[in-house]
């Protein structure tokens, strides 16, 4: 009996954030209109969709005991680029004055190509100058921000082909009044594809392996070095995936575009059970994750309380999460 | 006044899903040497780290000073008297010996309102405390400068200066060699004649008949009993710790040397200080032994060796052909493998599954369609591997921490087993394994080499290096002073050549 109770409350503790988040859910749902609806699903989906692919990016890192904080600005970058690319042939202020209309596909490709660069660029500053990945990725942040600036000159870039807006906004098929949008089609598929790398490939045992204990891979005779820097280039590689549909969706980017999201992206990793003391993590846990997290945002809008006190909050939250990880480990000692 | 210091009467202790003691007693009399043993997960650890207040009894009593006691945390032991040297010392290299000797609680002195470090009393004291332990060090001496036993003497100097009446000493010389194990004797017999009372927890059995007044022994979280230690033999001391008979200690070995598979050439390690000029030849089907004491760089040979340290010069030619290895991966591509010392530190990935630490090392032999793991095969061959060295675990997908230490080591035997190599280097590999599990690697070590495994086994125990070896090359200072048979040695011509350069 005592054995059980013990377990509950462990599972209670281990569990903590996303009970109160559900509690939190429910308490709106059932108090405000319009929460539980098929419009509502449709929206929560949406947001989530972009930041379910940037967690996706960081968990690598965080799993190998890193972490990206340059993920924001290369979303932003990556945004910014492609709309600079993809803008209706008839509109005004043109980025590129006779740019030839470009197939969406090319231009995601292009954008990726990019993103990943710069994911490359940390990975080599971190496994071969060994820089710990907080400073450099910090660095790069700055990098990234100046180069958008230094691009755009700072302009916000609107004007849209609709092809382009299409796959944040048209439907693939619509049930009652929600409504299935090629970007959850491409979340999906970014999460299946992360399944497959974290579960079924050498890339996944590795990374887990480097997360659990780096020395040891390293005499097991893992590439330590190698493995590190495709985690990163990865995630530089879904930032942009992340920025393009983003700035879809948004209609437009400026170079604000994406700020922040790096730390919404960990927060979201670590409410999901990936650990910051590496080693840890499951793509079904940084889903659930990202849920959670966009869901307690969305409450507190339906509460109607403050955008500035909704900071506050998701700043506790973050600093809550992370305190119950580390305790799981430091309990056991 | 009774006749103990220290009484622990019928201790319990429960962590979920296990009873770690059972009704323990523990009687220490003052001015004693009270050595306790056990297998690993008898309960010895947890039996002290209650009285040290790191854990908190479920039930029983504690008698100290003729006082009924309730230890509420560390600070409270220190405080009446009872210290611990940790099995792992937990030293701030970075930091002064005095520091690391009086951190937490530095002396003081007011300057006006403001309270500050009184450092002169501090290096004084310190001074004085490292005499104690023979020790001849400028306090202000950074701790990471020093050796291993050095810092371990630094950290019962510290028990000494919190004025201890018990010292509770944690296998503290697991990483000794038998040199630095006799001054480390020296200081314990200087305490025990200042009335102080030692509780010592140790596998090595010849050390505690030889240090030891009485030797407590536990089973499975139980008692077992009290004996005088001249009353005891190392055979009776297992058979009440196994509680069963051991005749042999190790297996017997039915391995046939053959053609020579790997020759060393004046290997030199491009530290100075580190192997030089090492020449060796290891044949197939042979167990050879390395000896000498810590420090004889035996390690760093080993992994200059497999490519995790950088050489000056030497070359190593393998089955007649000159090899290179600058990696880990290049030696494991020939068929070497490397079981390290420090199990925790290079050896596991303690929060991943058996299953993923036995198959990282062998990846590769395990992908379809040049991507896709299969793993089905990987968890066959994990099975197996379970059965064939009989790994106590609930499943393969248990995490590895939470397996004994004996396990933990057939788990990455397992993992170097599987890339079917040609060559193991095994670097002290029963290192803080308890009896039973240590004969079951033996077993491993010698089918290993009557399968025509070639085998270099690192040991600091010197009846385990004559026990399992064929021949035995002895280091000293990073060279080697000779090789001997283990079939007509002795452990003092071991030990002459382990010192040559001393």
């Amino acid at each position: 009996m005592e054995f059980n109770k013990k377990k509950v409350t462990d599972f209670l503790s281990n569990n903590a954030i996303v009970i109160l988040l559900v509690l939190l859910v429910l308490f709106v749902g059932f108090t405000r209109k319009g929460f539980f609806s098929g419009p509502n699903y449709s929206n929560i989906i949406t947001n989530v969709t972009p930041r379910f692919i940037i967690a996706l990016g960081v968990s690598g890192c965080l799993i190998t005991k890193g972490t990206d904080l340059s993920a924001g600005r290369m979303v932003g970058f990556g945004g910014v680029i492609a709309c600079t690319l993809l803008q209706r042939p008839d509109y005004t202020a043109k980025f590129f004055e006779n740019l030839p209309q470009m197939p969406l596909v090319v231009v995601l490709l292009i954008v990726m190509l990019i993103t990943a660069f710069f994911g490359l660029l940390n990975g080599c500053v971190v496994a071969y100058l060994k820089v710990p990945p907080f400073l450099a990725t910090l660095g790069m942040q700055t990098i990234v921000y100046g180069i958008n600036l230094v691009y755009s000159g700072a302009d916000p870039i609107g004007g849209l082909r609709s092809d382009f807006t299409g796959v944040a906004t048209n439907a693939i098929f619509t049930v009652g009044k929600f409504s299935f949008k090629w970007l959850f089609l491409i979340a999906i598929a970014a999460g299946l594809i992360f399944w497959f790398l974290y579960n079924k490939t050498r890339y996944g045992k590795y990374m887990y392996a480097i997360g659990g204990n780096e020395n040891a891979a390293e005499v097991s005779g893992v590439n330590v070095n190698r493995s590190k820097l495709k985690i990163y280039t990865l995630a530089g590689l879904m930032y942009g995936l992340a920025g393009f549909l983003l700035a879809a969706k948004s209609g437009g980017a400026s170079v604000n575009l994406g700020l922040g999201y790096e730390l919404e992206a960990i927060a979201a990793c670590t409410i999901g059970g990936v650990s910051t003391n590496g080693g840890v993590g499951k793509v079904s846990g940084i889903l659930l994750g990202v849920l959670v997290f966009e869901l307690l945002k969305t409450s507190m809008q339906y509460l109607r309380i403050d955008t500035s006190y909704q900071f506050i909050v998701q700043g506790i939250v973050i600093i809550v999460a992370v305190a119950l990880d580390i305790r799981k480990y430091t309990a056991k000692k | 006044m009774s006749d103990y210091i220290l009484q622990m009467k019928n201790i319990s202790k429960s962590f979920p899903g296990v009873k770690a003691l059972d009704h323990v007693c523990l009687n220490v009399r003052p001015g004693t040497v009270h050595a306790l043993m056990g297998e690993n997960g008898a309960g010895k650890s947890t039996l002290m780290k209650c009285l040290f207040g790191i854990y908190k009894k479920d039930e029983g009593q504690v008698i100290f000073n003729d006082e009924e006691v309730d230890i509420k945390d560390t600070n409270d032991a220190l405080h009446r008297g009872i210290a611990m040297v940790h099995q792992e010392l937990q030293p701030i290299p970075d930091r002064s010996i005095a520091e690391n000797i009086f951190c937490g609680r530095y002396p003081m002195k007011n300057i006006g309102p403001v309270q500050i470090v009184d450092h002169a009393r501090m290096y004084k004291e310190t001074e004085e405390l490292l005499k104690e332990v023979n020790l001849d060090f400028n306090p202000k001496v950074k701790l990471g400068t020093l050796s291993v036993s050095q810092m371990q003497s630094v950290e019962i100097a510290k028990a000494v200066s919190v004025n201890a009446k018990i010292v509770i000493m944690d296998e503290p010389t697991s990483s000794l060699t038998e040199n630095e194990v006799e001054g480390l004797f020296d200081i314990i017999n200087k305490l025990r004649s200042k009335g102080v009372s030692i509780i010592y927890i140790s596998h090595k059995m010849e050390e505690i008949l030889k240090i030891s007044d009485e030797v407590t022994i536990m089973r499975d979280g139980t008692y077992v009993g009290t004996w005088p230690a001249n009353e005891l033999t190392t055979d009776l001391i297992i058979q009440r710790m196994v509680g069963r008979e051991l005749t042999n200690r190790f297996p017997p070995r039915f391995n046939e040397p053959g053609e020579v598979v790997l020759k060393v050439e004046n290997f030199t390690s491009i530290d100075p200080r580190s192997f030089r000029d090492v020449t060796f030849e290891l044949k197939k089907g042979e167990i050879l032994g390395i000896g000498g004491l810590v420090g004889a760089q035996r390690t760093e040979l080993m992994e200059g060796l497999f490519g995790v340290r950088h050489i000056e010069k030497g070359t190593v030619t393998y089955k007649g052909e000159t090899i290179k290895i600058h990696h880990p991966r290049d030696a494991i591509k020939k068929g070497i493998a490397l079981l390290t010392e420090d199990r925790r530190a290079t050896g596991i990935f303690g929060v991943l599954s058996i299953s993923d630490n036995v198959g990282v090392a062998s990846l590769d032999k395990y992908i379809d369609y040049g991507v896709v793991l299969n793993n089905k095969k990987l968890e066959s061959l994990v099975k197996d591997n379970i059965d064939k060295m009989s790994i106590k675990t609930p499943s393969t997908k248990t995490q590895i921490q939470s397996l004994s230490g004996g396990n933990q080591q057939k788990v990455i035997i397992a993992r170097w087993l599987a890339n079917d190599p040609e060559i193991l280097i095994l670097d002290e590999p029963t290192r803080g394994i308890d009896v039973g599990a240590k004969y079951e690697i033996y077993t491993i070590i010698a089918d290993l080499a009557k399968q025509g495994k070639s085998i270099i086994m690192i040991s600091s125990e010197m009846p385990e290096l004559i026990g399992m070896s064929d021949r035995i090359m002895v280091m000293c200072e990073g060279r080697v002073t000779g090789f001997v048979d283990s079939k007509t040695t002795t452990q003092e011509e071991i030990m002459s050549l382990a010192t040559k350069y001393m």
